[in-house]
């Protein structure tokens, strides 16, 4: 893991996304909106990488997407290396994707079947006009392909005739064309067996080392998250409500809803498992269009108070190592 | 745990391809307690599923076929009964919940209907009287205003829903053995935890047996009393729980252990990945089939396949080395 100089790659402040919905076929009304992500604020340190967890819905993949710019931001702010970059147009996005890439977690819908992996890996290098001539150009694929793990022969084959892993290694190199300082890995080993997903962390971590890279690391597995994270935000319903270095979210988790979500980890080894603490949550997410006023989680919330339903807790600095939660009970 | 619910001899099942048969079960035998939850994991491919489907006799043919081996539940052959037989047995005696509770329910039918159909069919209940039923099913798997949800159709209810929704079908009948196949993996964290719980403490109601058929070794390490791990069509290593996390013998099942990141461990260790991909089931190596991946073999590994051997209680390996050395 690279070290860091403080100095914030991304800094997302106060960022809304949110999807409108409508009714009627000609005369279309907007009936509300789902919140996908709503008020959400968190910096990245260059060369760190920071976890997202949250379950389904809960508007991990639109923030990493919305860093990207690929959803329209309803509201807030992001910084790029200081800049903000949330009114820039399309031609200033392209300019500068080059400085960001995304994972996607499918491997096999996330490539064009119809494409030479050749194509693939080099279709940044083309878009950004970053080679010189046709034997340069194979000359930069065969050297990703190489650096991911792959053999450069293969580049004039099709995804079809790769494996889940492979697959995912050649997204790896396209998302790596463009030398990029930031990578959004949005569930990259979730759609992957445990031994090939042990394979693929362990080339993500290779490279941030090799390249310095930064990663947002989106995933709903807590035990990667936890592997692979310097820092670790947990969501919940479109809002971040934990946030904090991995070995203190684990050892000292404060909000309700991230110990929640660790004791529902069961860990291999029977013994072990049976010792710990088992905290089980009733009930399932509530929808994002009509999310519960004040606490979002206080439905589910084994400690929630009558004021929790009303007020809206925002993130609070609990005092101790950058540790972040947004609880009303939390330091009582 | 003292009688014999389901007995598994030799069986292999194989699908017929242009690449030749795929060996996809290629001889397993093991046995199933009443009362007991037994785990099978493994990764895709390594025939967990398809054991399953054998089981219930789901076997698409062509291109699949049973080609031999005895399944033996609750004293009769299940490879040898008629069809018609065979429907009796199919969520009646034994059952399954699939794993993708999005495309496992109809759609144009309610969820009560649907919940209740094992008890037409089986019981010979009318329409009323099995929705009668289903209503107290599904208020034993936790779906809240169960009268009023068992009307909805299955795009009304969410993902966690629909699989309680699955299980209280399963447990109609009041089935021997149900069949989890992957129920959880399509679910959220939270959600899963509380499913497994409840499909547990349901099935032990009942005093059935439950098998789990999952890729996920927290799982298995949390809910199972035995475990099948599974490797290219054969049980490689078998055991209680506690045999197969703290007292490992295959190269395999150290190998799966190893890959896996762990939530309880603190310090930043790098992961030992299995090199190397699962191998093709229509050319198996000769030999033992993980010997290609194998970090400890031999000679012999390329030559003679290993058997299933016991090292102690019922725990066995398929190994020729000892991997404590």
């Amino acid at each position: 893991m690279s070290e860091n100089n403080g100095k914030h790659l991304i800094d997302v402040k106060d960022l809304s996304v949110h999807f409108p919905i409508y009714t009627g076929a000609i005369f279309k009304r907007k009936v509300g909106d789902v919140k996908a992500v709503d008020g959400v604020s968190f910096h990245i340190l260059s060369g760190e990488t920071l976890g997202l967890v949250g379950e389904s819905g809960c508007g991990k993949t639109t923030t990493g997407h919305a860093i990207l710019r690929l959803h329209e931001l309803t509201g807030g702010q992001i910084l790029f290396n200081g800049e903000d970059i949330s009114a820039y147009g399309g031609s200033q996005m392209r300019v500068l994707r080059r400085g960001m890439q995304i994972i996607y977690q499918d491997p096999f819908s996330s490539l064009n079947p119809r494409m030479t992996v050749l194509d693939i890996v080099g279709e940044p290098i083309a878009v950004h006009k970053m080679s010189r001539n046709p034997k340069d150009y194979q000359d930069q694929v065969a050297e990703l392909l190489q650096v991911v793990g792959l053999n450069p022969s293969m580049s004039s084959r099709y995804p079809h005739e790769f494996s889940g892993g492979q697959r995912q290694r050649i997204g790896i190199a396209r998302a790596l064309a463009v030398k990029p300082s930031l990578i959004v890995c949005d569930e990259p080993v979730s759609a992957l067996d445990v031994s090939i997903q042990a394979q693929i962390i362990n080339l993500l971590e290779d490279l941030q080392e090799k390249f310095g890279l930064t990663y947002l690391f989106i995933a709903h597995d807590l035990a990667v998250v936890r592997h692979i994270s310097n820092r670790i935000a947990v969501m919940y319903l479109g809002s971040i409500v934990e946030i904090a270095d991995r070995l203190d979210l684990y050892h000292n988790p404060q909000h309700p809803y991230t110990r929640a979500l660790l004791s529902a980890v069961p860990i291999p080894n029977p013994t072990l498992d049976a010792q710990r603490k088992q905290l089980m949550l009733e009930g399932e997410v509530p929808s994002p269009v009509n999310p519960p006023p004040g606490c979002k989680f206080h439905p589910r919330c084994p400690e929630a108070k009558p004021f929790c339903a009303e007020q809206i807790p925002v993130l609070k600095d609990t005092g101790h190592r950058n540790h972040w939660t947004a609880c009303h009970r939390s330091g009582e | 745990m003292s009688e014999k619910l389901l007995e598994i001899r030799d069986l292999h099942t194989y699908f017929w391809t242009e690449n030749g048969w795929v060996k996809a079960v290629n001889g397993v035998s093991f046995d199933l307690w009443k009362g007991e939850t037994l785990g099978i994991v493994g990764e895709s491919g390594c025939g967990k599923s398809v054991t399953a489907l054998s089981i219930l006799r789901l076997i698409p043919n062509p291109p699949g076929r049973i080609l031999k081996g005895e399944i033996i539940f609750e004293g009769r052959d299940l490879l040898q009964l008629s069809d018609e037989e065979m429907l009796r047995v199919r969520g009646n005696r034994i059952s399954m919940v699939f794993q993708e509770p999005m495309t496992s329910l109809n759609p144009v039918l309610t969820v009560g209907r649907q919940v209740g159909e094992p008890l037409e069919l089986h019981r010979g209940a009318s329409i009323k009287g099995a929705l009668r039923v289903a209503i107290e099913l599904l208020k034993k798997t936790r779906i809240p205003a169960a009268e009023n949800r068992a009307t909805d159709y299955p795009h009304q209810f969410s993902g966690g829903m629909r699989q309680r929704a699955m299980i209280a079908m399963g447990l109609g009948c009041e089935p021997g053995l149900i069949i989890a196949d992957e129920p959880t993996t399509a679910l959220d964290v939270t959600v899963q935890a509380q499913l497994l719980d409840l499909m547990k403490s349901l099935t032990r109601d009942l005093s059935a047996s439950l098998m789990i058929i999952t890729h996920n070794l927290g799982v298995v390490a949390r809910y199972a009393d035995r475990v099948n791990v599974m490797y290219a069509g054969k049980i490689v290593e078998t055991g209680t729980a506690h045999d197969i996390y703290e007292d490992t013998r295959h190269p395999y099942t150290l190998g799966l252990m190893a890959s896996v990141p762990k939530i309880d461990q603190d310090v930043k260790a790098k992961l030992v990945p299995i090199e190397g991909q699962p191998p093709d089931l229509a050319h198996l190596p000769e030999g033992c089939s993980f010997y290609p991946r194998c970090t400890f073999a031999v000679e012999k590994c390329s030559k003679e396949v290993p058997p299933l051997e016991t090292v102690g209680g019922i725990h066995q390996k398929a190994c020729w080395i000892d991997v404590r050395k």
